[in-house]
């Protein structure tokens, strides 16, 4: 889960890391108050979770409250990379001297966190690694025993910083290993981490990811930065869809049925689990299919939250038949997913075996499914079919036959929107 | 709510009446099919019994004969082969 | 002969008495041989059994009751308890820790995963189905009951590698309709930090003479493909490998996740493309459907003799 600028400042400082006067406003008058309680030329940054800020005209420079307001106004107006701004920050305009980078990671090979530090900040880590590889340090260290100073210190006077910069930025790296394991991120990083001309270090600007799966005990954090459980930050808002699926999916504790993404298409999907909705979504696409959506079905769910996630795809304006498909279950049952999605289709008032294009669930219970479709007079197959014939089968039925079309523009609309993730 | 598609259940009215047995098949049913009413009698859960995972726990838990499980999709009843009483 | 179990394979099963482990321990002691689930943990419920294994409150517990070490744990406690019950069993001597649980935060696998390092055992997993014999033993819920488990999974000459529990059976599946065995199936999980890699499993199966060719299951994010490619590169790998690669239309959605934790694609590196070119560069056959597999197997079989 991604951090705002603002959010991640916070946290930063929060864990001992000086940053620069500044507020967030999500009103021009609000920046005007900022700006005049810190007294000085400032900077306006959009606060927006998309990359680019920079470049499309979300970060200006002001030398007056009036300035500041003015600059305010615009920039909360301005969609960047597809999204509008939470706010803006009203940042101390700094003296900078020089500007270093420091960042934390995962490495998921070695399985261990690394630190990064570079005296060349401000520009994208990536980027110097790749031209100026002897201006980047790195160094893996234990999650099992605390992360100690002379860590940081070692790192940092590798690059040959010495002197008092090496003493003031020793306790600021330490300080970033620490939150990053505390804190549960994913990526950690100050860049630029400036030098003033006062000899003070500051974080200019802060980046932080936090990992999903920690943010049941991070609650605490979360609270005090005042983020919603409802919040996915994800690269973009969940649509009304995606929320009416994670509504189907805590009906009840029982099995898995969401994970809901939006897609443009006809065929409506309800597959499963994590590996087989992967190898469905590209199956469908890769015959020429133009999937209305896709979803995950797993760990055994009630009839009613497969019937709820059928209503929901069925209901999705556009889509014209559902396919139902699974990798072979094992835990989930195939006669259960049957009878939810079955159901659905009659509440609807809908002929299950029109509406139902093809069902491909071999596993636990298939015998049992298989005589309830037999019985409503769906299209069914076993083991023997493959997930990527199944995904034909139903391709055609929705296409008459028009199978190995051009495959779906409107697939390309919805994710044209969704910006680059990479520099902020 | 519609009426359930592809599971009934029967139950004898001798065990319907037994307060005893109603808890006990209100406990054993892993899917809330079964009830007990304000005065401890016992009820089926008509928008439960689609829920049902077929798992006779119901029917081992009542003197043999007197539940009985029906899966309207194929007309089969368990424990298998019981007969079909009131139709 | 097998890698990491075999029918001797003792283990015991922590958080015994939830409702998936019960299964779990059902399946296990139904399939094959009959697994030799020793003991199984879930603090308080000392003295109780399930399927007849007993219930300690404590691992040191279990390893007195068995009058000797304990190879294996499969662990299916709730994420928030996961570290504590890997970190008890790897204290008390078990070397093999297969982690069922979903969504444990990386810092507390990274944790598990330095510990096992210390104590020189494995982790597999977490979210994970486990790893399965064929018609010998499986250790954790890979291929559901006794009875579906011996539909998919046939003793053979092919080692198969999952990031998706699921779709090791699905591939198994469709090796075993084939007329391909399998030597050895493991689902090694979907998360960005895991136990054993695909490179980590390479030597295992490469000192096991039963084993003649990999299969592996691969989606975009993480680094691990890179890896297995580099591995296979350096070590001039006896046996073949055929991919399959999940979710490429991921490509196109760089930031959205999908799938397992670990499936998010976060920069060049980790797409399905990049993924798909670097192990074809180090010889890996990337199959475009689960179907072609086999043949492509057989293929390489045949041509090495
Ligand atoms: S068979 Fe099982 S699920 Fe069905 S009614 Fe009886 S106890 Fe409930």
């Amino acid at each position: 889960m991604r951090f705002f600028e603002y959010e991640s400042r916070a946290i930063v400082a929060k864990a001992g890391i000086p940053i620069t006067k500044q507020g967030f406003a999500k009103t021009p008058e609000e920046a005007r108050r900022i700006a005049e309680q810190i007294g000085g030329p400032v900077v306006i940054k959009s606060q927006v979770l998309s990359g680019g800020r920079m470049k499309a005209g979300g970060v200006k420079f002001a030398d007056t409250p009036d300035e500041a307001a003015g600059h305010a106004e615009r920039i909360l107006e301005l969609e960047i990379g597809g999204h509008m701004p939470r706010g803006v920050l009203v940042d101390d305009r700094a003296d900078v001297k020089h500007e270093y980078y420091a960042g934390v990671v995962w490495d998921g090979i070695r399985k261990l966190p690394v630190i990064l530090f570079s005296d060349m900040g401000g520009i994208d880590i990536e980027e110097v690694a790749e031209n100026h590889p002897d201006h980047v340090a790195r160094a893996h260290f234990s999650t099992l025993r605390p992360f100690s100073d002379w860590q940081a210190k070692q790192l940092i006077s590798s690059l040959g910083v010495t002197g008092s910069a090496l003493n003031r930025l020793t306790p600021i790296l330490a300080r970033l290993a620490r939150l990053f394991l505390s804190y549960d991120m994913t990526l950690a990083e100050i860049n630029p981490l400036g030098e003033l001309t006062d000899g003070a270090f500051v974080a200019l600007d802060a980046h932080m990811d936090m990992e999903n799966e920690a943010r049941p005990r991070q609650k605490e954090l979360l609270h005090e930065l005042g983020v919603g459980d409802e919040e996915t930050r994800q690269a973009r808002e969940p649509t009304p869809f995606e929320l009416a699926g994670e509504q189907v999916d805590a009906m009840d504790h029982r099995g898995v049925a969401g994970n809901v993404t939006e897609f443009d298409g006809n065929l409506g999907l309800v597959i499963g689990a994590g590996g087989g909705s992967l190898t469905l979504f590209d199956a469908v696409r890769a015959q020429g299919g133009k999937p209305a959506n896709y979803c995950e079905i797993g760990g055994n769910p009630s009839v009613r939250k497969a019937c709820g996630l059928a209503k929901l795809v069925l209901q999705k304006p556009g889509v014209e038949r559902i396919a139902v498909m699974m990798s072979i279950v094992s835990n989930t049952r195939v006669d259960i997913v049957a009878r939810g999605v079955i159901k659905a289709c009659v509440e609807l008032g809908h002929d299950p075996a029109e509406k139902i294009a093809i069902f491909r669930i071999p596993g636990a219970w298939e015998e049992e499914g298989f005589k309830i479709l037999e019985r409503y007079g769906i299209e069914y197959a076993d083991r023997s079919v493959s997930l990527h014939e199944a995904a034909r089968r139903a391709v055609e039925k929705i296409q008459g036959g028009n199978g190995a079309g051009a495959e779906g523009d409107q697939f390309r609309q919805t994710t044209a929107e969704i910006g680059s993730e990479t520099d902020v | 709510m519609t009426d359930a598609l592809f599971i009934d259940v029967e139950v004898d009215a001798s065990v319907a009446q037994d307060r005893e047995l109603a808890a006990k098949l209100t406990e054993v049913c892993p899917v809330d099919i079964f009830a007990q009413s304000d005065d401890g009698a016992l009820e089926i859960v008509q928008e439960n019994l689609d829920e049902c995972v077929l798992c006779e726990l119901c029917i081992n838990a009542a003197p043999p004969g007197t539940v009985k499980v029906i899966k309207l999709y194929s007309g089969e009843t368990l424990p298998a082969g019981a007969a079909v009483a009131g139709g | 002969m097998s890698i990491l179990i075999d029918a001797d394979t003792t283990f015991i099963v922590q958080g015994i008495t939830g409702r998936e482990a019960v299964n779990l321990v059902k399946e296990c002691l139904d399939y094959g041989a009959g697994a030799k689930i020793v003991g199984g943990v879930t603090p308080g419920r000392k003295g109780r059994d399930v399927h007849g294994v007993p219930v300690f409150d404590t691992v040191a517990q279990c390893v007195e009751h068995h009058r000797g070490p304990i190879d294996g744990s499969v662990v299916t406690v709730p994420p928030a308890f996961t570290k504590d019950a890997v970190f008890e069993a790897l204290q008390n001597g078990i070397k093999l820790v297969v982690i069922v649980t979903e969504r444990i935060p990386r810092g507390d696998v990274a944790q598990m995963v330095e510990l096992a390092a210390e104590r020189e055992a494995r982790i597999i997993g977490p979210n994970c189905l486990g790893v399965i014999v064929p018609d010998v033993i499986k250790m954790g819920g890979i291929g559901g009951p006794a009875r579906d488990a011996a539909k998919s999974y046939t003793p053979g000459t092919v080692g198969v590698i999952s990031r998706s529990g699921g779709m090791t059976t699905e591939m198994s599946s469709t090796l075993t309709a084939a007329g391909l065995g399998q030597s050895t199936a493991v689902s090694i999980g979907g998360d960005a930090i895991i136990g054993s890699s695909y490179a980590e499993l390479m030597p295992l199966f490469e000192a096991d003479p039963q084993t003649e060719a990999i299969v592996i299951y691969t989606e975009p994010g993480g680094r691990m493909e890179a890896e297995l490619a580099r591995y296979v590169t350096e070590n001039d790998s006896r046996l073949p490998i055929v991919a399959f690669m999940a979710g490429r239309f991921m490509d196109e959605m760089p930031g959205m996740s999908f799938g397992h934790a670990g499936t998010i694609v976060e920069g060049k590196e980790d797409t399905a493309t990049e993924k798909i070119a670097r192990l074809a560069q180090a010889g890996i056959v990337v199959a475009e459907e689960i179907s072609v597999i086999p043949d492509i197997v057989k293929d390489k079989l045949g041509a090495r003799v």
